[in-house]
């Protein structure tokens, strides 16, 4: 649950909107220490948790600070430009401003971009993209420019993509928007026009974005205080033509129309964004923050005395101006799940190992097959069809044809045309069709088993079981695990038998097998490399799940003992490898009715023992959970019912007891009287 | 409760039908007569609690302490026979007993002295007063060369164990209470306590694993170089109240106040990991009361309490044959006499820790049939009660065959008493004047004419006192054999006086010839100790009974052992036999029936008939069915020379009053249990 903490001041130096104002807050290369850019003269570094600012440098007078500040992660130095085209560059030892490196560019630049994991790159002002080194190397090159007369930089932002850095910039002309995608691992710029859709009279004002693999899901708030989302492709079919792209509503009226002052957006994760702005025209304003798989407000926080239209995030930091002070609202987004809501969220007590999850994690695991989450795919789907309803389909006859005669490879790359375009309202009856298509054509000819391209056709999230029977028999058949577990992960409708026959394959599947193919171990996340070495060593022992010794009976006396006070050791290590365990997830993820479910179970043979200790494990993590299900009040209420009547058995039992004591102690009075009588022995 | 495996083994043997040795049989063999029996049950006998166990796996002996200060040594060995005492005290309460250096024993009490005791010589070497106060525990360092104790002042006093006594070394004042946790290596580790709950014994593992047990019911695993707790094991609603470790340091065994005993045992977590963990093994209720001792040999845990049951339960999986070491044992009643008997007056002497009883037994002129009890006439008389003086026991005590002497002795004084009989009253008159020599005997004997007392005294030496009406004079006394101390527990005269044969625990029987005042010989050194001797009438052959349950026939004139003993060492002794428990504790004679041999350990009374065929294994060894309606000859096919009855039991004392008459005093365990104070009440059911 994304939850607001305390908000708290970070300059106390008030600021001032507009250029005197803050210009920018960014990381350092140290954790929990930010660079706070002052529009005019000054760059402030501070530790946040402090609130203590640990150096504060300013250019001379006259001089004015055009881009913030920001570090270089490759050397920790720290990078200013004042005048639009100076660089200054130094360190925190230095001073003085005016003493540091500097170099004059021969282009006015609009931001410098440092993120970790590569060089900062420098964006000019007329749209070209340098490396800081090799600025720096020759600090007069001549800048070539990219972008046309009048055409204005309104937003940028850089992105690692495959460990290469993808930067974005949004540019403005006569009131139309177009996107610039630089890459550097393929030095390709396109450009896409931002096609407004049918709000063609509101005004974007501000833009964030978040990176899939293969998208860039630029968010923009536009005047009429809707979040609009446009996927823009990182790698074109095209780079050379200029193409559309067309951005399609997310979230409705999340600040209220036209506001008077500055709103600003920003992606925090996958399903959350934090908005500024006021929520209704006459409100003061807020920060709130918003699902976007849900269109939920999560929290909001009011800002009484005003803001600027900046909102930065970084970490698990809010920053923004309240007021004229700079305020950081720390964020946090639990991860939500049933056992978590129910107090069964529990750590791992030991502060150096990692907390393992002991619940399906619901949030994380990419469970697309879910309905509401379907229902929700949909709606995305119905939205799009509404605003692209003129899109032609693309070259689906010629992908046909060459699904009917050409070689894998030239599939794949038809396959990766027709994905890139735009997709068609019947996208998801076309992709089936495709399926089906490559699946006819596997079953006449069996050789051929199109992996790649059935794997990216099921990635594009829209195909379910029914679209295409026969694609999960099909990689049954092949033991395609991989496929398997994505099938599972995305398909809401797979029947029980196909589910059940899965898991045998899961169970079944040698250690080694298991290691060659490529698993997605999101669900096992928690599992590092080097508890996997641990787990790897556990499997062997625990492989035949039964060891002779046990029969003892001392022995099974340990097991009990052992139990309670090694819960914790037991539980952080798993009976079966990692991913076997992604496997399995990705069978407990699935969506079964278990009427059906039952009888196919009943096929899988008892040799696979791990499965006991899987669900025991399983069972022991959500034990309050199993116990507050309705379906367990009976067998609670009868437990209840039967202990109660032990409890009445024992007491009569005790009761019984002390009356024969009392009678043995008759008895034995008797006896004693006899102390001593002669009597008669015969001996034989 | 007295399933002894002894027993179930014989009852066992119910089905076997013997077919050997009929032919032979002597006519006269059918029947062994009829007896009366005096069956005496008012011998007010307690046993003292134990109070500590110290197990020494150099001569896999156990010494155990108990309340009244007695110490007694078991040899595991020789079949867990009680082969020393050392008597109680009444101001020496023992707290606490180890061995060090090999085979010494010491002791620490509440008198705040340190007692080392002479195993040879029985008695006690010295006592050293520790200056701490009383002394609630002590240990052995590892090396055995240094002795620590813990005083009643918090004060641990390091005392090094020099050749021939302990000098002082150190004092560890540490702890401003007393410290009543067990010190059990030489580390300066003190009990660990978290709330107000006595820590009753801590143990130091070498790896620095302390464990401590307290009075909320806990064991409990800590971390001696942290100090934290790693692990904790609620196992009674009482107390737990002591703790050994076994030297492996692999197993441990813990008694609690519910008289329960817990195993523990450190074994590996999965079939083939290196990783240890210490594990609650197996529980063992074999006490009622407080188990306030325990030890751990290599194949057994220990236990004793205040029900007075000294418990040895094998550890199966140690036990390498199955033999009757691995039995449970469960030793309640000294290895040796309390009892002594005149014949003649029918007189019955019992010797308690500080009193003498004297009781006459009753009459009856009625006669029956085997199981009948008859009418009495009169009934059995109290007629005397010998209270000590001063605060020692009792170690020893005899009445004369005819009546008239009555003689003890503790620790430093010797008494005897001269018995006078004028119709139904009697007075009792001291000898006084002892000689300096008599100050502390270890067995006292009359002879059969009531003529002679012979003393067996601590220093190995025996002494021979002719008794005069009213007073006594020494006529003879046998030093030991050069070179050796041991003392003399166990005499025999042969019923016509003219021999006396003693033993010690270890070394031969030795024989004197009283009428030459000289050693006669020394029947050969056997491996395990003698329980029981006795000279058999006329023949003066020698019966000696071993703790292995062997019996030997020495003839005395002839210097060797009896044809009769040849062949049953031969054969061998029924399986069952040497299955029993208990040492025979006495033997005597039938004055008409030269050929009967009668002895008894506390289950059985057995009457050997030498002229019947021995039994071998597959015969019936315990018949008690009389024979009905089967026909002589089975008779006599079944009859073998051993006659035994279970009838009295336990059995402290048989003997034969006179042809046709029997005295068994037997001691019900329900009668001991109920002078024991109320055991802590168990729910049997339920929470």
């Amino acid at each position: 649950m994304a939850a607001l903490e305390e908000e708290f001041t970070l300059s106390t130096v008030p600021l001032g909107a507009g250029p005197n104002g803050l210009l920018g807050v960014e990381q350092s290369d140290k954790t929990d220490q930010f660079l706070v850019t002052h529009g005019g003269r000054t760059v402030i570094l501070y530790k946040v948790s402090d609130q203590k600012p640990l150096g504060s440098w300013s250019v001379k007078q006259g001089q004015i600070i055009t881009c913030p500040a920001v570090c270089n992660f490759q050397t920790g130095e720290f990078i200013v430009v004042h005048d639009n085209k100076v660089l200054r560059i130094w360190n925190t030892e230095n001073v003085n401003l005016d003493k540091v490196f500097k170099a004059t560019l021969s282009a006015e630049i609009y931001r410098i971009h440092s993120i970790q994991g590569t060089e900062p790159l420098v964006l000019f002002k007329e749209g070209a993209v340098r490396g800081l080194e090799a600025l720096l190397a020759e600090p007069q090159q001549k800048i070539e420019t990219v972008v046309s007369d009048d055409e204005v930089i309104k937003w940028t932002k850089v992105f690692m993509v495959f460990r290469h850095p993808v930067l974005i910039f949004i540019t403005e002309k006569h009131g139309n928007h177009f996107a610039y995608i630089q890459t550097f691992s393929s030095r390709t710029l396109s450009k896409y026009t931002l096609f407004h859709g049918q709000e063609e009279k509101s005004v974007i004002q501000n833009f964030t974005a978040s990176v899939d693999r293969k998208f860039i899901s630029l968010m923009s708030l536009s005047s009429d205080g809707c979040v609009y989302e446009t996927l823009i492709p990182i790698h074109p079919r095209d780079p050379d033509e200029n193409q559309r792209v067309v951005r399609s509503l997310l979230l409705k009226t999340v600040v209220a129309g036209n506001a008077p002052s500055g709103v600003a957006l920003t992606v925090l994760d996958q399903d959350h964004v934090a908005v500024l702005g006021p929520p209704l025209p006459a409100s003061k304003e807020c920060l709130s923050i918003w699902n976007t798989k849900f269109q939920t407000l999560q929290t909001s926080r009011e800002l009484p005395q005003g803001t600027s239209g900046q909102l930065w995030y970084f970490g698990e930091n809010l920053f923004m101006l309240h007021g004229k002070f700079l305020t950081v609202i720390p964020y946090k987004c639990e991860v939500s799940s049933l056992a978590g809501a129910l107090g069964k969220l529990k750590h791992s007590q030991d502060p150096g190992t990692h907390t393992v999850p002991h619940f399906v994690n619901w949030e994380t695991s990419r469970g697309y097959g879910f309905g509401s989450q379907n229902s929700e795919q949909s709606k995305r789907i119905l939205r799009r069809r509404k605003i692209e309803v003129n899109v032609p389909p693309p070259a689906f006859e010629q992908l046909l044809s060459t699904i009917k005669k050409d070689s894998e490879k030239d599939i794949e790359v038809e396959l990766c045309k027709f994905l890139a375009v735009k997709r068609t309202p019947d996208f998801h009856a076309i992709v089936g069709d495709i399926v089906l298509e490559l699946l006819g054509r596997h079953t006449t000819e069996p050789s051929f088993y199109p992996r790649n391209s059935l794997m990216q056709l099921i990635q594009t999230h829209v195909l379910s079981y029914s679209l295409c029977p026969g694609l999960m028999e099909a990689a049954l058949e092949k033991t395609d695990v991989q496929m398997l577990q994505l099938c599972l992960q995305q398909f809401p409708d797979i029947p029980e038998s196909i589910t059940c026959a899965c898991l045998k394959i899961f169970l079944s599947i040698s250690d080694d097998s298991l290691q060659e193919t490529e698993i997605n171990m999101e669900s096992v996340s928690d599992c590092s490399d080097p508890v996997q070495e641990k787990m790897d060593e556990q499997t062997e022992i625990l492989q035949n799940g039964f060891n002779a010794d046990e029969q003892n009976c001392d022995s099974c006396d340990r097991k009990l003992n052992q139990k309670p006070q090694d819960a914790a050791e037991e539980t952080t290590s798993c009976p079966v490898v990692p991913k076997r365990a992604a496997l399995l997830n990705a069978i407990l993820h699935s969506a079964y009715s278990e009427m059906f479910l039952l009888p196919h179970l009943k096929d899988i043979p008892a040799q696979h023992v791990t499965i006991m200790d899987w669900i025991c494990l399983l069972l022991d993590a959500n034990f309050t959970v199993v116990v507050m299900i309705p379906e367990a009040k009976r067998l609670l209420l009868s437990l209840y019912k039967f202990v109660k009547s032990q409890i009445c058995i024992c007491s009569e039992l005790n009761k019984i007891e002390v009356s024969f004591r009392e009678l043995q102690k008759l008895n034995q009075e008797k006896n004693n009287r006899e102390l001593y009588s002669i009597e008669v022995l015969e001996l034989f | 409760m007295f399933s002894s495996g002894r027993e179930r083994n014989l009852r066992g043997c119910g089905l076997l039908l013997a077919d050997a040795g009929g032919a032979r049989c002597p006519p006269c063999a059918v029947g062994m007569g009829e007896f009366k029996v005096h069956r005496v049950r008012f011998f007010n006998y307690v046993p003292s609690g134990i109070r500590c166990v110290a197990y020494n796996n150099q001569s896999n002996r156990l010494a155990v302490s108990r309340t009244d200060g007695t110490v007694e040594i078991y040899n595991l060995s020789a079949n867990y026979f009680q082969e020393k005492f050392f008597p109680g005290h009444e101001s020496r309460a023992t707290e606490a007993l180890c061995w060090a250096k090999g085979q010494r024993l010491f002791s620490g009490g509440l008198n705040g002295e340190i007692i080392e005791y002479d195993l040879q010589a029985l008695n006690i070497k010295y006592a050293m007063d520790a200056f701490g106060g009383p002394i609630w525990s002590m240990a052995v360092s590892p090396c055995g060369s240094q002795l620590l104790v813990g005083c009643e002042d918090g004060s641990v006093k390091l005392f090094q164990i020099t050749p021939d006594k302990i000098q002082f070394e150190r004092n560890f004042d540490r702890q401003k209470r007393s410290a009543v946790h067990k010190m059990l290596v030489d580390r300066q580790y003190m009990g660990v306590s978290k709330r107000k709950c006595i820590i009753w014994g801590v143990a130091f593992l070498s790896d620095g694993t302390v464990i401590s047990v307290d009075s909320a019911g806990k064991v409990q695993f800590w971390d001696s170089a942290t100090g934290t707790l790693v692990k904790n094991h609620l196992i009674a609603n009482a107390d737990v109240q002591s703790i050994a470790v076994s030297d492996q340091e692999d197993s441990f065994v813990v008694g609690t106040a519910e008289g329960t005993v817990f195993h523990f045992q450190l074994v590996s977590v999965t079939s083939n990991s290196s990783e240890k963990q210490w594990v609650r093994t197996k529980p063992f209720q074999h006490h009622t009361h407080d188990v306030r001792a325990v030890a751990h040999s290599p194949t057994a845990l220990i236990s004793g309490g205040t029900d007075t049951h000294l418990v040895i339960r094998p550890l199966m999986e140690k036990v390498e044959v199955k033999n009757y070491d691995a039995a449970l044992r469960k030793i309640t009643f000294p290895h040796r006499r309390l009892i002594s008997c005149s014949k003649k007056r029918h007189l019955l002497l019992f010797q308690f820790a500080h009193h003498l009883e004297l009781w006459r037994l009753g009459s009856t002129v009625a006669t029956g049939k085997n199981g009948d009890t008859l009418p009495l006439s009169k009934d059995a008389d109290h007629l005397l009660h010998l209270k000590t003086k001063g605060p020692e026991n009792i170690i020893c005590s005899c009445i004369s065959p005819c009546g008239s002497w009555i003689a003890y002795s503790t620790t430093s004084r010797f008494f005897l008493y001269r018995l006078n009989y004028e119709h139904d009253n009697i007075s009792l008159q001291r000898v006084s004047k002892m000689p300096a020599f008599l100050r502390s005997a270890l067995q006292i004997l009359f002879s059969e004419d009531s003529t002679k007392l012979f003393v067996a005294s601590n220093q190995g030496s025996l002494h021979i006192i002719r008794l005069l009406e009213g007073s006594f004079k020494h006529l003879h006394t046998f030093q030991p054999q050069s070179g050796t101390v041991e003392s003399m527990c166990l005499l025999a005269v042969s019923p016509d006086g003219n021999w006396l044969a003693a033993s010690g625990t270890s070394a031969g029987v030795h024989v004197y010839n009283i009428k030459h005042l000289k050693l006669h010989c020394t029947v050969p050194a056997y491996n395990f100790p003698v329980t029981a001797l006795a000279i058999a009438p006329s023949t003066n052959n020698l019966v000696i009974a071993h703790s292995d349950q062997q019996v030997f026939e020495y003839s005395i004139p002839d210097k060797q052992y009896t044809e009769w003993s040849r062949t049953i060492q031969k054969q061998g002794f029924h399986y069952l036999w040497l299955q029993r428990d208990t040492p025979i504790t006495h033997i005597s004679f039938h004055p008409k029936r030269p050929m009967h041999i009668l002895l008894h350990d506390a289950y059985m009374f057995c009457i050997i008939d030498k002229s019947l065929p021995l039994p071998n294994d597959k015969t019936l060894l315990y018949n008690p069915l009389p024979p009905t309606n089967e026909s002589d000859v089975i008779r006599r096919r079944t009859a073998h020379a051993f006659k035994i009855s279970k009838i009295y039991k336990p059995l402290l004392f048989m003997d034969l009053l006179d042809e046709r008459t029997l005295v068994a005093v037997e001691r019900p365990l329900d009668d001991i249990i109920a002078q024991l104070p109320p055991p802590i009440k168990k729910k049997k059911f339920g929470t």
